[in-house]
């Protein structure tokens, strides 16, 4: 078919006929899967989507492969997520499990995102960006060059199989798996270290792990983009009735406008018309219905299985210039326009909403906490476990003791000393439980790169009777980076020690 | 069933025809696949059902046709946990406590073997952390009675104290009192000069003359072996009485006590219950608990 032309045939315009008649019994509530068979578009949105597929693809493919010097004995992928190693590398950034929290943070940014710009401009995740949607328009692509486009393909499922039809088809179902090996393998990337991991791949020295996922996600990206399709985003996926609370009538969704398009009728008989209806500019060729890549009829308002992605916008708009009509019978609009544009109103936009407002508040709120808290990110932390049994013990000079364990965090790539002082309690002294003659001060820690230090820690002060409190400080003493953790020094006077007297019978 | 199908005019989709006081099911079709999903699981699990162990009966369980069990797995993991741990703990038996010291691996599994054998054997004497307990010495104090030397807590361990083991410690305090050595009001001066003098405690009723009377009688009687000034003697197990810390509580009450009729305590000797390496990772696990020597 020539470019342009405009489809006249295929469309089914009544509701489906009651199956009741046929299917009795418990078949009538399942469905035949009815396959799609998108035709081929050309116009802005199209142009758009191909940008945003190659942008998303490129990221995809090529991130792994981006190197990041982090210093000898670090990896150097900029995007590693090493859960071996307990090591997340998202360039300059590297997080450790007890970061975690930072993940939290993101996915509630991104959570809040996308509320917003579903609010504003409906479904165009779904639409433009969604993995779904780009493997499969990617998919279609490869489909479309091998087999043709809508109605050969249509032609070609209800024709007597020939060898044109099978080499077609085997040559499509290779490239399909082909791209999807690609694809798993590619996600696999993100996890190890991409040249290092190709080359064991290739050589069977991968481990099982690594060839298990790769399977998988080939495998699932062969079924999802390839076989389910629309039927993943109708069926399965969640995201579609969530959006159903976060659309209002002044998002801007694709919309038929009704208002200028009714009453339609085919273009013969709008030119020969003689019953007297009021003809719209809709001519009822069916483009917006053969160009959607899951099936529905946008003329129908708003419904489920609209993935928002606006192929149906450029399908009106061609056959719009080609009947020399103006563009846009169907658009991006919001529905509170639409109502007033039926009774001759015009309504100005509405992007700045309540719902709009606090969605984008709330993400800059996340954003500007994440953004602090991720500059102020400490490479030193310490962490303080006190004894509790026994809470403190009296020795032999009559002063007391208590036992803290101590973790040092020391998130440098460099072996560092730290310097452990006291501040407060000015009359105790430290030693390091196996070392305890050692009564010192302060003490000299030494922990390796990338690693926690665990040490246990005694004090002793002479008998003040009751409780202290005082601070842990520590110093890292080559770069100066420093922390403190406050704690407490037990002794015999605090209401905890005497239940311990009581209980103990000692002294 | 289906009989009073009718089309829903919001929605323009036909009913299931079933009604529940009055409300009616539209019948949305899902499509044929979900259904032959659901089948493919369904039969998956049946599948599941026969090879794994699934349908209790009574006292026992179908064991399924794989043989799997998850105990046996467990069972097999402890299995391997501890051959690896026999490789660590006989590295820790035979070598020495330096060089124990020196090896962080060896250290840390003779310090956690040293740990959950404690609580397990010596905790409920001793207390948690070697807090001790009146009559039970307070490991972590560093009160020693026989020495606080790694290989000091060794010997202990190993042959304990008044085990009857002929390498056991031993020793033995006459009963002054019950015995009829000391008098009873010489018992009361012994008490009054060893409270003042040693155990730091103010008593009202002790009188400077008994208190010089006290110290006469334990230059004779006490000090051959608690020593001349109270320092104790570990050579005979003489316990420190110029401390802060006293086996048998630090009252006045506890040393007339005990110069009447002794309180000799007992350990066992625990050479006949775990092996030499577990004593030398008890014996580091004591040492470090802040009073070793």
């Amino acid at each position: 078919m020539e470019r342009g032309e405009v489809a006249m045939t295929h469309i089914d315009k009544t509701k489906p006929e009651i199956p009741s008649t046929e299917e009795e019994g418990f078949m009538q509530y399942f469905e035949d899967h009815k396959k799609v068979y998108p035709k081929t578009v050309y116009g802005k949105v199209r142009t758009l989507k191909w940008l945003v597929l190659g942008l998303c693809l490129s990221v995809y493919y090529a991130l792994p492969w981006v190197r990041w010097d982090r210093g000898p004995g670090q990896p150097n992928q900029a995007l590693l997520l090493d859960i071996y190693d307990r090591r997340f590398y998202i360039f300059n950034l590297e997080f450790w499990p007890q970061d975690i929290y930072y993940l939290t943070g993101l996915l509630i940014m991104a959570a809040l995102g996308l509320f917003l710009v579903t609010s504003l401009f409906g479904r165009i995740w779904c639409g433009f960006a969604c993995p779904q949607t780009v493997w499969t328009d990617l998919f279609m692509l490869v489909e479309r060059l091998i087999e043709g486009d809508r109605n050969e393909r249509m032609r070609r499922d209800q024709q007597k199989t020939t060898l044109d039809t099978v080499w077609r088809k085997g040559l499509k179902h290779i490239i399909w798996i082909g791209i999807a090996f690609w694809t798993g393998g590619a996600w696999i990337m993100y996890y190890l270290d991409a040249p290092t991991i190709v080359g064991r791949f290739w050589h069977g020295q991968a481990g099982s792990a690594v060839y298990g996922f790769t399977f998988l996600f080939t495998a699932t990206t062969y079924l999802l983009a390839g076989w389910a399709r629309e039927q993943v985003c109708t069926y399965m996926c969640p995201w579609p009735r969530f959006q159903s609370a976060m659309l209002d009538e002044q998002s801007f969704i694709v919309t038929y406008r009704s208002w200028r398009g009714e009453t339609r009728g085919h273009l013969k008989a709008q030119k020969n018309n003689t019953s007297g209806i009021q003809y719209g500019d809709c001519i009822d060729c069916g483009g917006c219905i053969t160009a959607c890549p899951t099936g529905v009829d946008i003329r129908e308002g708003p419904q489920l299985p609209c993935i928002g992605c606006g192929l149906c916008i450029d399908a009106c708009d061609m056959a719009m210039k080609k009947v020399g009509r103006p563009t846009g019978l169907i658009a991006w609009d919001t529905l509170e326009r639409q109502a007033a544009k039926a009774n001759g109103l015009h309504l100005p936009t509405h992007f700045f909403r309540a719902r709009t407002i606090i969605y984008f508040a709330a993400m800059s709120v996340a954003m500007t906490i994440m953004v602090i808290a991720l500059t102020n990110r400490p490479l030193v932390n310490l962490s303080v476990l006190q004894d509790r049994a026994p809470l403190f013990v009296r020795i032999a000079d009559g002063s007391i003791r208590n036992g803290y364990t101590i973790k040092i965090t020391n998130k440098t790539h460099e072996e560092a000393v730290f310097h452990l002082g006291l501040a407060g309690l000015d009359d105790a002294t430290m030693a390091l439980s196996d070392r305890h003659d050692d009564r010192l001060r302060d003490l000299h820690l030494s922990v390796g790169p990338d690693q926690v230090g665990s040490f246990r820690i005694l004090l002793m002060a002479p008998d003040h009777g009751s409780s202290t409190t005082f601070d842990f400080a520590l110093r890292n003493e080559t770069t100066n980076e420093h922390t403190s953790y406050h704690a407490v020094f037990l002794g015999p006077g605090s209401a905890a020690s005497e239940r311990h007297n009581a209980s103990e019978g000692v002294h | 069933m289906a009989s009073n199908i009718e089309r829903d005019h919001v929605t323009g989709t036909e009913t299931t025809g079933h009604e529940w006081d009055g409300l009616k099911e539209l019948n949305t079709p899902l499509p044929k696949w979900w259904l032959y999903t659901w089948i493919a699981c369904t039969i998956w699990a049946l599948v599941m059902f026969v090879l794994y162990p699934a349908i209790p009966y009574g006292k026992s369980y179908f064991h399924g046709l794989i043989g799997f069990s998850t105990r046996d797995e467990v069972a097999a993991d402890v299995k391997a946990v501890q051959a690896q741990r026999n490789v660590m703990m006989s590295k820790v038996g035979s070598a020495s406590f330096d060089d124990i010291r020196k090896n962080p691996e060896l250290l840390a599994a003779a310090q956690t073997a040293g740990r959950l054998t404690f609580a397990n054997n010596c905790q409920p004497c001793h207390g948690a952390g070697g807090s001790g307990q009146v009559g039970y010495p307070a490991l972590a104090a560093g009160a020693w009675i026989w020495g606080g030397k790694l290989e000091d807590i060794q010997q202990t361990l190993t042959y304990g104290i008044r085990s009857g083991l002929d390498q056991a410690r031993d020793s033995q305090m006459p009963k002054f009192g019950a015995d009829g050595l000391l008098k009873p009001a010489e018992i009361q001066q012994v008490a009054d000069y060893v409270e003042t003098a040693y155990f730091g405690l103010k008593d009202k009723d002790a009188t400077p003359a008994s208190i010089k009377a006290g110290e006469a009688l334990y230059a004779t009687n006490c000090a051959a072996c608690h020593g001349d000034k109270g320092e104790g003697n570990r050579e005979v197990g003489a316990p420190r009485l110029a401390s802060k810390v006293h086996l048998n509580g630090g009252t006045r009450e506890s040393i007339v006590k005990q110069v009447i009729t002794p309180h000799l305590g007992v350990m066992p000797n625990w050479n006949t219950r775990l092996d030499a390496a577990t004593i030398k990772s008890v014996a580091i696990y004591v040492h470090d608990l802040g009073g070793g020597e």
